[in-house]
């Protein structure tokens, strides 16, 4: 192994660790029918939403390459499908893989 | 230790309808053919997943080992992305919480925090005996991680067969399973707004700072929300 990926991997983990060591010490303290339990509760789901919000309009990695349009696309139909199908999560996420890809290879 | 028993109801509890398996593995087989791409070796892949087990730290880490960041920008980066794992962690544990459970657990299992474990768990607490949650949890929480970790080696062995094509569609798996994930955990007022908020300004602050965009959307968006729907109920 070379030192340099060794290293990334382990300031990642720490630094990945850090939340979740600092947030067990911080529940210790909390009860959980709370007027701070439930804030924090609005703070984990809003938090997730922003960054779900980033990787679909601001994506890293290979769906740079995708059209905007073509993303939202997606993402609407599988939204739709998830609703027609008494929100159940497997059509929706196998889907979106192949029409995304057959979206992007053919327009 | 560990109660068998519960560790095992807990793991096999990713089998269920709504389970995050599919997309937990369609995007770390994603993340294990670009360790391969990148230069990391099987045993390097398998690592960062084990260590890390979140997704987007480990792309920020790909990235960045792209660029050749240095060392504190790594740690910075991955930091403000994944410190929505700190709110999680604090909405999780004080429903895990059981005196007979030695401290050191929490300290451990707290390593199993991640979006597809947290939500299995959030959705099914209510019915595991309070004393047992966290070992439900652990077991949940190592189902998942041996997922991530099996799919991370399965993608590195056969990325050379992967095109493009379809390294984008495994790429919008995960997006669209957790927008049907926030859209179903709509059930609220104040869960509405965190969700909705939370998307509409996690987008308005990147245009001041993409780095601190998740954390200061998340935070302003999580607060009003709070305060609205503590509003709308009393």
């Amino acid at each position: 192994m070379s030192i340099n990926i060794v290293l990334a991997i382990l300031v990642t983990s720490l630094a990945t660790y850090i939340s979740r060591f600092l947030g067990v010490i911080t529940s210790k303290r909390i009860k959980e029918n709370s007027k701070i339990f439930r804030w924090f509760n609005c703070l984990a789901y809003s938090t997730l939403s922003a960054l779900l919000a980033r990787l679909i309009v601001f994506p890293a990695g290979v769906l740079v390459e995708v059209d905007y349009l073509i993303r939202f696309i997606v993402i609407f139909i599988c939204l739709v499908l998830f609703l027609i199908c008494k929100k159940n999560f497997v059509y929706p996420t196998v889907l979106s893989a192949f029409l995304l890809a057959f979206l992007s290879s053919n327009f | 230790m560990i109660n068998a028993k519960y560790f095992f109801k807990g793991y096999i509890s990713i089998k269920g309808a709504n389970s995050p398996a599919i997309a937990l593995f369609a995007s770390f087989l994603a993340i294990g053919a670009l360790f391969k791409s990148i230069g990391l070796n099987i045993q390097e892949s398998i690592f960062s997943t084990f260590l890390t087990y979140a997704l987007p730290g480990s792309l920020i880490m790909a990235e960045s080992l792209i660029v050749g960041a240095s060392l504190l920008n790594i740690f910075l980066a991955v930091w403000l992305v994944n410190a929505r794992l700190y709110p999680m962690t604090v909405s999780l544990f004080p429903l895990l919480a059981h005196k007979s459970q030695p401290k050191l657990k929490y300290y451990l299992a707290c390593h199993f925090i991640a979006v597809s474990a947290w939500l299995i768990m959030k959705e099914n607490y209510q019915v595991v005996e309070r004393k047992y949650r966290l070992d439900f949890w652990i077991g949940v929480g190592a189902a998942n991680l041996s997922v991530a970790v099996s799919a991370t080696a399965f993608g590195f062995f056969i990325a050379d067969y992967l095109n493009k094509d379809m390294m984008i569609g495994l790429a919008i798996v995960n997006p669209v399973y957790f927008t049907c994930v926030m859209v179903g955990a709509m059930k609220t007022i104040q869960m509405s707004l965190a969700v909705i908020l939370g998307s509409v300004l996690g987008i308005l602050f990147y245009f001041i700072s993409p780095e601190w965009c998740i954390l200061f959307g998340g935070f302003t968006a999580g607060t009003f929300a709070f305060f609205i729907g503590e509003l709308n109920v009393n």
